[in-house]
C-alpha cells in the first residue's frame, strides 16, 4: 500500500492504534479509553488536512494508487456483473471496461476507464489510457444498451487518450469524434461518474451524459497540469499553478457549470473507504436514474440538447 | 514616424516560403493560391484569405462577428490570455479564431465557417465553439449545407474545461443537422489536431483535406516522447490517413471549391423540406 507524504500522520496513528488492539489481544488490557483518543485525534487531523485540501493534494488523491478503479466500483455497486469484450473489429481495449449487470435490480450498461494496482497490471492497462479500439468499444456498447433500453452508467479515471503511433493509424481523433456524436444520439438516460482523473478528450469521451457528477477529490480538464505548464510555461515547474489557471477541481467544475453535482467522499478519500466512496456513488446514480427514466426517449434527448446548447453560454 | 510606416508596409510586400527560404511577392502568392510558386509548399492562410479563394466571389456575407470570449477564468500565464486575445484580434481583424458566413461555392448555397490558425493557434474556446454552433444552426434555418474549413491545434487551454466542453456541443449540434438530412463537408488543412480532430472536423459527411496537412489526434512531438523514439516519415499527413481511411480526398488548394459544389450537390436531394 502506497502512503502519500501528507497521508502519513494518520497512518501512523493507525498504526499505533492496531498496536494498542493486538496489546489488548495479548494481555488482555483495556486500552478501550486509549483508542478512542487516537481515533478523535486521527480524525480531526484529517478533517483538517481534508476540510480545506490544496490543489496539489487534490491531485494527488486524484491520481492515488491505492484509489478504487471502475471493477472495483463495479463488484460494489452492480450485481450480477457480465463484462463484455471487443470492438468487432480490430482488439479488446484493456483500458477501458464495458458490461452489463444490475444496480438495486435496475438493468445498466457500465462502461469505464480502468487503471492498474500495480506496474504489471497498469502495463496490462494502459495506464488507462484507451486506443480507438476502446472507444469503439463503448460504441457498441452504447448501441446495445439503446437497442434494449438500459440506462447507461459511465466511470471516467484516464490520464487521456493513448498518443502513440498505432492508436493515430487508427483514428483515435475519429474515435473520440464519433463517441461525442454516438453519446449524444443514444437515447437512454446516462450517467457520468468522474471518479480519478478526467483527462482531456479521451475522458470527454465516455463523459457526455445526462447528469454528470464528480467525486470530491477527482480532477477534469482539457489538458494535464503538466502538459498545460509545459506548453504555456515551457517548463515543467509550472503543474500548479497550471492546474489552479485552468481550474480543475470538482468545486471549480460545479462553479463554471459543467458538472450536476460533487459527490462526497469518505473520510480521507475513496481510497481509506472503498463501500463508504461506493455507496455515495450509487445513491447519485439512483437519484439520477429515477429522474431520467420517466422521459420519453424524445423528451430525454430535447433535455439533453438543451444541456449542451446551453452550456457555457452564461459566459458569453 | 513615417519613414517606420512605409518600411512595415514594403516589408509586408514580401513574404519568405518556410520551406524553401525563397521570397516572393505578396500579389504573386495571392494570385497562386498561397502555393509556394519553386517548391509548391502550401503556405498556411488567413480565414479572410481562404474565404475569397473558396467563396464565389462576392456572395460571403458574414454573420455573429462580434462574438468573442470574456475571458471568465481570468486566465494568465506568462501573459495575460486577455493581452494574447488583443494581439490575436489586431494580427487577424477576429474576434475569434472562426469566421462563420453564408455564401455561395461553385454556384450551391451554404453555410461556411472558417477557422483562422493565426487566432491563437486557430484554438477552440467556449466563443469558438458558440460559432460552430451558430453555424449549424444557420444551415439547419436556412436548409442548406455546411461547410467548415479546419485549421486548429485543438482545444483553448486558457479556457480550461469550458473549452473540451466545445467538443460535445459542437458534436451534438451536428446529430441536429443530420437529423434534418443536410450535408456537411469537412476540409482539413494544416494543421488540424487535438479537440477540434476529435470532434467536428472528423465527422464530416465527407472529409477533404489539402495535401500534406498534418491531421492526428496528439501532436508528434507528445507522440515522440510518449514512445521515446522518432516518427515515420508523412506520420499523420493527409496521404496517411487517406490511406488509413479516415479521410476521402485530398483536394489540391484550388480545386476545393469544385470538389465542395460536387458533395453538396450529390447530397442535395437528402434536404428535407
Amino acid at each position: 500500500m502506497l502512503v502519500l507524504d501528507f497521508e502519513k500522520p494518520i497512518y501512523e496513528i493507525e498504526e499505533k492504534i492496531d498496536n494498542l488492539k493486538k496489546m489488548a489481544n495479548e494481555q488482555g488490557i483495556d486500552v478501550m479509553d486509549e483508542i478512542y483518543a487516537l481515533e478523535k485525534k486521527k480524525n480531526e487531523i484529517i478533517k483538517n488536512e481534508f476540510e480545506n485540501l490544496s490543489i496539489d493534494k487534490i491531485i494527488k488523491i486524484a491520481r492515488h494508487p491505492n484509489r478504487p478503479y471502475t471493477l472495483d466500483y463495479v463488484k460494489y455497486i452492480v450485481e450480477d456483473f457480465t463484462e463484455v469484450h471487443g470492438d468487432r473489429s480490430f482488439r479488446d481495449d484493456k483500458a477501458i471496461v464495458t458490461g452489463f449487470g444490475y444496480i438495486d435490480s435496475q438493468k445498466v450498461a457500465v462502461i469505464g476507464h480502468q487503471k492498474g494496482k500495480n506496474t504489471k497490471d497498469n502495463l496490462y492497462r494502459n495506464f488507462g489510457m484507451a486506443n480507438p479500439e476502446g472507444y469503439r468499444k463503448t460504441q457498441r456498447v452504447m448501441k446495445l444498451a439503446e437497442k434494449f433500453n438500459i440506462p447507461i452508467v459511465t466511470f471516467v479515471d484516464t490520464p487521456g487518450a493513448y498518443p502513440g503511433i498505432g492508436a493515430e493509424e487508427r483514428g483515435q481523433s475519429e474515435a473520440i469524434a464519433r463517441n461525442l456524436y454516438t453519446m449524444f444520439e443514444t437515447a437512454v438516460p446516462i450517467i457520468v461518474v468522474v471518479t480519478g482523473e478526467g483527462g482531456s478528450g479521451g475522458a470527454l469521451a465516455i463523459a457526455s451524459g445526462d447528469k454528470i457528477g464528480m467525486l470530491e477529490f477527482s480532477i477534469y480538464g482539457v489538458i494535464s497540469p503538466e502538459g498545460c505548464s509545459s506548453i504555456l510555461w515551457r517548463d515543467t515547474e509550472h503543474s500548479i499553478e497550471a492546474a489552479k489557471a485552468m481550474r480543475v477541481t470538482a468545486k471549480d467544475l460545479l462553479e463554471l457549470g459543467v458538472i450536476d453535482e460533487i459527490i462526497k467522499e469518505p473520510l480521507g478519500g475513496a481510497h481509506r473507504d472503498y463501500l463508504q466512496a461506493s455507496e455515495n456513488i450509487k445513491e447519485f446514480i439512483n437519484k439520477g436514474l429515477s429522474e431520467l427514466k420517466a422521459l420519453s426517449k424524445k423528451k430525454l434527448i430535447e433535455r439533453r440538447w438543451k444541456k449542451w446548447r446551453e452550456m457555457t453560454t452564461k459566459f458569453l | 514616424m513615417s519613414i517606420f510606416r512605409k518600411k512595415k508596409k514594403e516589408e509586408n510586400k514580401w513574404i519568405k516560403c518556410k520551406s524553401c527560404n525563397e521570397t516572393f511577392y505578396v500579389e504573386e502568392l495571392e494570385q497562386n493560391y498561397w502555393i509556394c510558386p519553386k517548391c509548391s509548399n502550401y503556405f498556411r492562410i488567413s480565414a479572410r484569405n481562404r474565404i475569397k479563394i473558396t467563396a464565389d466571389e462576392g456572395t460571403f456575407k458574414e454573420f455573429d462577428k462580434k462574438i468573442t470570449t470574456k475571458d471568465p477564468l481570468e486566465f494568465s500565464d506568462l501573459k495575460p490570455y486577455k493581452e494574447r486575445l488583443k494581439d490575436a484580434e489586431a494580427k487577424t481583424g477576429n474576434k475569434e479564431a472562426v469566421v462563420n458566413g453564408v455564401c455561395e461555392i461553385d454556384s450551391q448555397p451554404c453555410v461556411l465557417s472558417v477557422m483562422d490558425f493565426a487566432f491563437l493557434g486557430g484554438s477552440m474556446g467556449y466563443a469558438t465553439g458558440e460559432k460552430i454552433i451558430r453555424a449549424i444552426e444557420k444551415a439547419i434555418k436556412l436548409k442548406v449545407g455546411l461547410v467548415i474549413i479546419s485549421s486548429s491545434g485543438g482545444a483553448r487551454m486558457q479556457e480550461g474545461i469550458l473549452s473540451l466542453m466545445q467538443m460535445e456541443r459542437a458534436s451534438a449540434a451536428l446529430s441536429m443537422l443530420a437529423k434534418k438530412g443536410l450535408p456537411y463537408i469537412s476540409v482539413l488543412t494544416d494543421p488540424t489536431t487535438g479537440g477540434v480532430a476529435a470532434s467536428f472536423s472528423m465527422l464530416g459527411d465527407v472529409i477533404l483535406a489539402e495535401p500534406n496537412a498534418l491531421i492526428g489526434f496528439a501532436g508528434p512531438r507528445v507522440i515522440e516522447q510518449t514512445i521515446g523514439k522518432g516518427l515515420p516519415e508523412g506520420f499523420q499527413r493527409s496521404e496517411f490517413l487517406l490511406e488509413k481511411g479516415f479521410i476521402d480526398v485530398i483536394v489540391e488548394r484550388k480545386e476545393i471549391p469544385k470538389y465542395i459544389g460536387k458533395f453538396l450537390r450529390y447530397f442535395s436531394e437528402n434536404v428535407k423540406k
